[in-house]
């Protein structure tokens, strides 16, 4: 007969209120938002709080988890890098070459001269050998400069693929190391966005790895796509590099081992160019940190300091070179290329070019960051303004209160007395999809609101096929429980099997879809499991409550 | 007194004219096939790479003064829309620019947004540029590809479960009318040239969804009445099922409807297409699962046995049930 055990019932009031609990923040968005910051700042300034600047009521008992809101509605920007990493590839081969080098020449006897010449791919070594039979030698010579791999997935291989053929030696990095290095590569990346990103303190930036070399980036409350570009600096790749000599034509023709830069200049006229050793000195990657300053002329510079290791090359270098110049090089572009007076030996230096102020103190902040591994090209950007979000949260509310209303007394107009418990369950499952999301933290995108409506519209539906049974059950007169109870029974394998699959193309939404049409999946996807839990439960329950009360002798549906 | 939009108990024969539905069916297909083929869709940057710009002004500027603006800085197909809608303001007007990816441009260059950006506040200095999107090349042509095999693999999941749940007659024809559903749907994106985007790929799986749950409801009916009824034939029993089960198609379909209008008027003009979708797929989704769905049924006839087969071995995800 029509019963539902006592422990059944309190479960399902159980997670109905549970699922309110959590809603409820929900409804005071911008208090428990600044509830919210407030916590952090706490948290973080230990006590020295500009609390007094939020202003909030939210009782500390209560949940404070909010649904996340996207992009789309809250405004930011978005970018999709993808992390150039051929340029760390040809990086690795160009510091190789002098170690090359100098093995290979101290085997002259055998292997002849040699002669490095222009890579045919991206991230190659060749070089030329002028005795042919001693290509073997020379094959087993850089081999045995190879080290393993240094990672996990790859025990055993070593990070050098050499081959030969005509007397000439290719060497680049073998798969197993350029995966290694994709992976070191991005985590750098990563990491050094994150720390440019956190620099302005902006709210929850999401700064992901997606797939093998791209960077998902997503900052809510910027400006625009090109702000956070011009934040993360695309390269800002620092060298100093050896110079051959200066030159005013680019046509002419260079050695392989050196390459063409081209000097820094506000003006685009009259360019200038240097010729420089590929290999770099020093890079980036030995700076420990780096202050705007002015130098003694009084002109905006940098200051600059090296690591022990980069300070001794420096100074190594320096002390050689004594009376030559040598190249500071940004992003390919030489800045200055002072001569050098004495070895400098501190590990400490200065770059003074044509600075503005701001260019100084801004070169440095690129430069204390960490200089970037590899440039990165973007792939995608978004820039959506705060207004257009605003507008679309408030037409989506509109739009919801409407569809929910329409709704409601479509159902009551249909089914009376049961249509009044169906529109309570609605009520409930909406509440219910919001508390999920804020329990899981998702986020709430345009298209969820679209997936919340049209989860509005549909959720009906199963109570629609209970109620539509239950109107055919009792026309053939078995008394109002029993209809009830065959309409419950017989309509759910429909039920389940309709809600089944639509989960199933939520699902496989979600898995495909990114952004925006992920946050419709997963407003759908909880959508279905709330309007089946309220219509095989909650509405039951409903049912079942006012059945004991009132023992009618018969019911219209 | 009730609200009844089908009153009583119905008695439709839904297959009198069976060839009349197939043949507007087919008709409805190849013209969408035809207008697919000639016209295309309209695509969004999503999958042909480029920009948007959406601009919003306060001052009414006429659209051919925008293209005056933009042909002087030589970025080739430029698309230019007047965007209305009920939930602007009354001095809000909007237009949306699409700037075709610039050749040999992996990447998109600030540059080009930026000088369509001060090409604009020419015109008035006030313009705002509330949403700038854009696309490279490389990322919408992955994206085309996701998007298709998203498309597939949900027709094909569902296809494994209706297999498993039902029999494969079934499945296939709830699967043939879904195809019916999205080919359908693309057409008319292609004859009204709505912008075809990522978000329109979303709608389409859950018109497959939609779709399907209206076909479910409908077969779940048909296999509970071939088992009550062995004597009676397919096609009776078919009419049969679709007859109990349209108060409930009818009533869900309306109730979908009234949440997809209010979306569609009060919801803003950047989901309009998207809920536009599924406004016709859910009309498109409602008549498939019965005529098509139906009459693929009919036509490739059920196993009739059903009883005795599931009752020991059968099918074995049949029963689970009730």
């Amino acid at each position: 007969m029509l019963q539902i055990s006592s422990l059944k019932r309190i479960s399902i009031l159980f997670v109905v209120l549970l699922g309110i609990l959590f809603a409820f923040p929900n409804f005071f968005y911008k208090h428990v938002e600044n509830y919210n910051d407030a916590i952090k700042s706490e948290a973080l300034l230990d006590g020295v709080t500009n609390k007094s600047k939020l202003t909030y009521w939210w009782p500390k008992f209560l949940p404070s988890r909010l649904v996340n809101l996207g992009l789309d509605l809250r405004g930011g920007a978005h970018l999709l890098a993808e992390v150039n990493v051929e340029e760390v590839y040809a990086s690795r081969m160009d510091s190789l070459w002098p170690a090359v080098r100098d093995a290979l020449k101290a085997e002259r006897g055998q292997i002849g001269s040699i002669r490095k010449l222009k890579e045919s791919s991206f991230g190659q070594l060749r070089i030329s050998v002028s005795k042919k039979e001693g290509l073997v030698r020379a094959i087993e010579i850089v081999q045995a400069m190879a080290v393993p791999v240094s990672s996990v997935n790859a025990l055993g291989s070593k990070d050098l693929l050499v081959s030969g053929q005509d007397g000439e030696l290719t060497i680049e990095l073998s798969e197993a190391e350029k995966l290694a290095t994709n992976d070191r590569t991005l985590k750098q990346s990563l990491e050094i966005i994150r720390r440019r990103v956190d620099e302005v303190g902006t709210r929850e930036p999401t700064i992901q790895r997606q797939g093998e070399r791209r960077i998902l980036i997503q900052v809510p409350g910027i400006g625009s796509a090109n702000e956070l570009k011009s934040l993360i600096g695309t390269t800002a790749k620092l060298t100093f590099q050896e110079v051959v000599r200066r030159i005013s034509n680019p046509d002419e023709a260079i050695r392989p081992e050196n390459g063409l830069y081209k000097a820094y200049s506000k003006e685009s006229t009259n360019a200038e160019y240097y010729i420089l050793k590929k290999s770099p000195v020093v890079t980036g990657e030995d700076l420990t940190d780096a202050q705007p300053s002015f130098d003694q002329n009084g002109l905006p510079s940098v200051n600059f300091r090296f690591n022990p290791s980069g300070g001794k090359k420096f100074g190594l270098f320096t002390a050689k070179n004594i009376g030559s110049p040598f190249a500071i090089v940004l992003d390919n572009e030489v800045i200055s290329a002072p001569v050098i007076r004495d070895a400098i030996m501190g590990g400490s230096g200065q770059i003074s070019g044509s600075f503005s102020v701001e260019e100084s103190s801004e070169l440095s902040v690129l430069l204390r960051a960490g200089a970037l591994p590899a440039g990165m090209i973007f792939l995608e950007e978004r820039t959506i303004g705060p207004e257009l979000g605003q507008d679309s949260i408030d037409a989506g509310k509109v739009a919801c209160i409407v569809a929910f209303i329409s709704v409601l007394v479509f159902m009551f107009l249909s089914y009376g007395l049961f249509g009044v418990f169906a529109n309570v369950a609605l009520i409930i499952n909406v509440t219910l999809i919001f508390g999920l999301l804020s329990v899981v933290g998702a986020t709430l995108t345009l298209p969820g609101i679209a997936g919340i409506v049209l989860t509005i519209g549909m959720a009906v539906d199963a109570n629609v096929l209970i109620f539509e049974r239950i109107r055919e059950e009792l026309k053939t007169a078995k008394g109002p429980a029993r209809a009830i109870e065959v309409g419950y029974e017989k309509a759910l394998s429909a039920i389940l099997d309709a809600n089944i699959t639509t989960l199933i193309t939520a699902i496989i939404l979600f898995v495909m879809g990114s952004g925006p049409v992920r946050g419709f999946s997963i407003t759908l996807g909880f959508g279905i499991i709330t309007s089946v839990f309220t219509a095989i439960y909650l509405t039951r329950l409903f049912i079942i409550i006012w059945f004991e009360r009132k023992r009618p002798k018969s019911i219209e549906v | 007194m009730r609200l009844k939009l089908i009153k009583g108990k119905t008695n439709y024969n839904f297959f009198n004219n069976w060839k009349l539905w197939l043949g507007l069916s087919s008709m409805l297909i190849i013209l969408s096939g035809v207008s697919l083929f000639f016209q295309g869709l309209n695509y969004g940057i999503d999958f042909r790479g480029g920009t948007t710009i959406r601009t919003e002004s306060e001052i009414t500027i006429e659209v051919s003064k925008y293209r005056h603006a933009l042909d002087a800085l030589n970025l080739g197909d430029i698309v230019i829309t007047e965007v209305f809608d009920p939930t602007f303001r009354e001095n809000q007007n909007v237009t949306q620019i699409r700037i075709e990816a610039q050749e040999g441009d992996e990447s998109i260059t600030a540059s080009t947004v930026k000088s369509v950006e001060l090409a604009l506040s020419a015109l008035d200095p006030n313009i705002k540029f509330p949403l700038v999107e854009s696309v490279g090349p490389k990322v919408s042509s992955e994206l085309v590809k996701a998007a298709v095999w998203a498309v597939i693999s949900a027709i094909g999941a569902v296809l494994f479960y209706i297999w498993l749940r039902f029999e494969w007659q079934f499945a296939l024809g709830a699967v043939l009318a879904l195809v019916h559903d999205i080919i359908l749907t693309m057409g008319i994106f292609s004859q009204v040239q709505i912008k075809f985007d990522l978000a329109i790929i979303a709608a389409l799986l859950t018109i497959v969804g939609y779709s399907l749950n209206d076909t479910v409801v409908v077969f779940d009916r048909v296999r509970e009445n071939l088992r009550k009824y062995k004597k009676k034939n397919l096609s009776d029993v078919l009419n049969m099922s679709i007859n109990e089960t349209l108060a409930r198609t009818i009533m869900t379909s309306v109730t979908t409807l009234l949440a997809l209008f209010s979306l569609y008027v009060l919801g803003g003009d950047v989901i309009k297409g998207f809920v536009f979708a599924m406004i016709w797929g859910v009309i498109v989704g409602t008549y498939s699962s019965i005529f098509i769905a139906g009459t693929v049924l009919l036509y490739l006839g059920v196993k009739r046995d059903w009883s005795k087969s599931s009752a020991n071995k059968g099918n074995q995800f049949g029963d689970i049930d009730a």
